[in-house]
């Protein structure tokens, strides 16, 4: 089979589906955004704690999406043909997803305690940190981190685009060598992201581990939903003829070992902080084994370790679109669970879990305006690119 | 299953991995079933091709690693519960946290053992003596020529209509593997 003979524009039904997604996307993030604004007026405090929460979850499918395209434009490989074009339409939402992060801006004072000088003065910890913990350098640094990931995916979609019409040299290159510092960059921005946005939140509390565990976090919650993509795709035209098992098995196993990497770094914090045991460390495990938040943390262990990795050992199970897709959207969301322990705990200063209907508009608008981005994003390039360099390997995998 | 008076099977020679890999699964599909190909390279297609997926070698594996993970959890539990209670940090004798960390690696490494074992075992491994190696051109299968392999155990097997088979597959050359 060569590429010349196969058509990888989307087709007209599936087109059509895309924009009744994008529609009914839109719709979700509309109703989201008016439950949004009624927690704003109502309950501010606990709209910022929600929408700090949802933002991080729906970013991170973003940013994660985009790590895999930089890690697979310096592996190759015919997986990365077939997630390249969903991975760039995710990278893509980053310019508006850096947006997004204003309404934090504006209302840091009320998520994170060393914003009140009192506090601050109160507590030699924080009047050590201030140094670093202080508005105008946590400013500095989320521009830094977004913008830093915005002018990423700009490139690497520029380039994408110019490999479309120009042929894989010198795109290519120019995209692979990007790739390398991207990646790094990447890390560096999810761990200082994780520590300024949700370390932060208790401000005398550290671990060396967290910013890894994003980084584990953010690249389960993007493969989980590459995968589910590429299902929904794989339906129609062009990519229920490309796409075969040995794809889809190839980004399972990621999702795999993704899935025990998460596991791995959770396990390494909480082990280094029993076994250490000392009173500045605990307080974060302490009230989130409490008050409802134990039943969260078992649901973890459970559906966010150990269902996913006994099934995903399945070779056959891997190999099947359908209960593949099932699995990775549980995934899914076991990561807003996820994201949720993490950061509700500490926004609400150790309080009993207790849900909120903002908590409901925060993910319905955040996730709907993704969505929509997403989707729209989507439908503008073909879902397959004709002058990728690994082509040809990808169209014969598995066939 | 050696016959005296017989051949081991029948030898098809092919240049290049697509070859090859398309004359295993011609093989298949005709019904040939006691078929083995021999490469100087893994070539994940012709696992598919010859339906090699299905062995013994991921329960051995599993039986190996749950023995590792029981062995590991237990050594500790006897050691730090029932022979040596010593009571460090004011901490529970049985402190499963801790156990962990070795539990997991016994799980890993007597997994890979079975792994390893369970491999030669499977494969009849140390094996001194093989037909294929009677035929001269053989050596160039750990270089770079492909061979299909259609034992004469095969219900199938048929010394001439076989030989015609592999020939009909573009084989480079036809050879007999004497006993």
């Amino acid at each position: 089979m060569t590429a010349a003979a196969l058509d990888f524009n989307i087709s007209s039904d599936l087109l059509t589906d895309i924009r009744r997604w994008r529609t009914r996307a839109m719709v979700v993030g509309v109703i989201g955004v008016i439950l949004l604004v009624l927690g704003w007026v109502t309950s501010p405090a606990q709209f910022y704690r929600s929408y700090l929460w949802a933002y991080i979850y729906f970013l991170g499918i973003a940013a994660g999406s985009m790590a895999w395209l930089m890690l697979q434009y310096l592996t190759g490989g015919a997986w990365g043909v077939a997630i390249r074009r969903p991975a760039e339409a995710a990278a893509r939402t980053i310019p508006v997803m850096a947006v997004l992060f204003v309404p934090i801006a504006i209302g840091y004072a009320s998520l994170y305690p060393w914003a009140h000088s009192d506090l601050v003065a109160a507590d030699p910890i924080l009047k050590h940190k201030a140094a670093y913990l202080n508005f105008p350098f946590f400013l500095v640094r989320a521009v830094a981190i977004l913008g830093g990931w915005s002018l990423l995916s700009v490139l690497l979609n520029r380039w994408s685009l110019r490999e479309d019409r120009e042929g894989p040299r010198p795109a290519h290159n120019l995209m692979a060598r990007l790739s390398g510092p991207g990646l790094i960059f990447w890390v560096f921005a999810v761990t200082f992201m994780s520590i300024d946005w949700v370390m932060s939140l208790n401000p005398d509390w550290f671990s060396t581990m967290f910013g890894l565990l994003f980084v584990a976090g953010q690249g389960l919650s993007s493969i989980a939903f590459l995968i589910t993509i590429l299902v929904l795709l794989s339906q129609q035209r062009p990519l229920s003829e490309i796409l075969t098992t040995r794809h889809l098995h190839d980004v399972g196993k990621l999702m795999f070992a993704n899935v025990m990497l998460w596991a791995y770094f959770s396990f390494s914090q909480w082990l280094i902080i029993w076994a250490g045991n000392l009173p500045e460390e605990i307080p974060w495990y302490a009230e989130r084994l409490r008050g409802g938040w134990q039943y969260v943390a078992l649901v973890l262990v459970f559906g966010h370790f150990a269902l996913p990795f006994a099934l995903l050992l399945s070779r056959d199970l891997k190999r099947n679109f359908k209960l593949l897709r099932r699995i990775a959207v549980f995934v899914l969301a076991m990561r807003v669970v996820d994201v949720y322990w993490f950061v509700i705990p500490d926004a609400t200063r150790g309080a009993a879990l207790s849900p909120s209907w903002i908590d409901v508009g925060a993910f319905l608008g955040i996730g709907g305006i993704w969505a929509m981005l997403f989707l729209g994003q989507l439908a503008k390039r073909p879902l397959i690119p004709a002058n990728d360099i690994h082509i040809i390997e990808a169209l014969e995998h598995g066939r | 299953m050696r016959k005296p008076d017989g051949v081991y099977g029948l030898m098809a020679e092919f240049d290049d991995p697509t070859m090859l890999v398309n004359a295993a699964r011609a093989a298949r599909e005709k019904g040939f079933r006691r078929l083995d190909a021999y490469t100087p390279f893994p070539i994940e297609d012709l696992t598919d091709a010859l339906h090699l997926h299905r062995n013994k070698l991921p329960l051995i594996v599993l039986i190996g690693g749950l023995t590792g993970g029981f062995t590991g959890y237990l050594l500790q539990y006897f050691t730090t519960v029932i022979y040596y209670p010593i009571n460090i940090a004011g901490r529970p004798l049985h402190s499963w946290p801790s156990y962990i960390i070795i539990t997991f690696e016994l799980t890993i490494l007597f997994a890979s053992i079975s792994a390893v074992l369970g491999l030669l075992g499977l494969c009849g491994l140390p094996m001194p003596y093989h037909p294929v190696f009677n035929v001269p051109r053989f050596s160039a299968a750990s270089r770079d020529r492909f061979f299909l392999c259609i034992e004469s155990t095969d219900p199938l097997f048929d010394r001439q209509s076989t030989t015609k088979f592999l020939e009909s597959l573009d084989a480079k050359e036809v050879s007999e593997v004497e006993h």
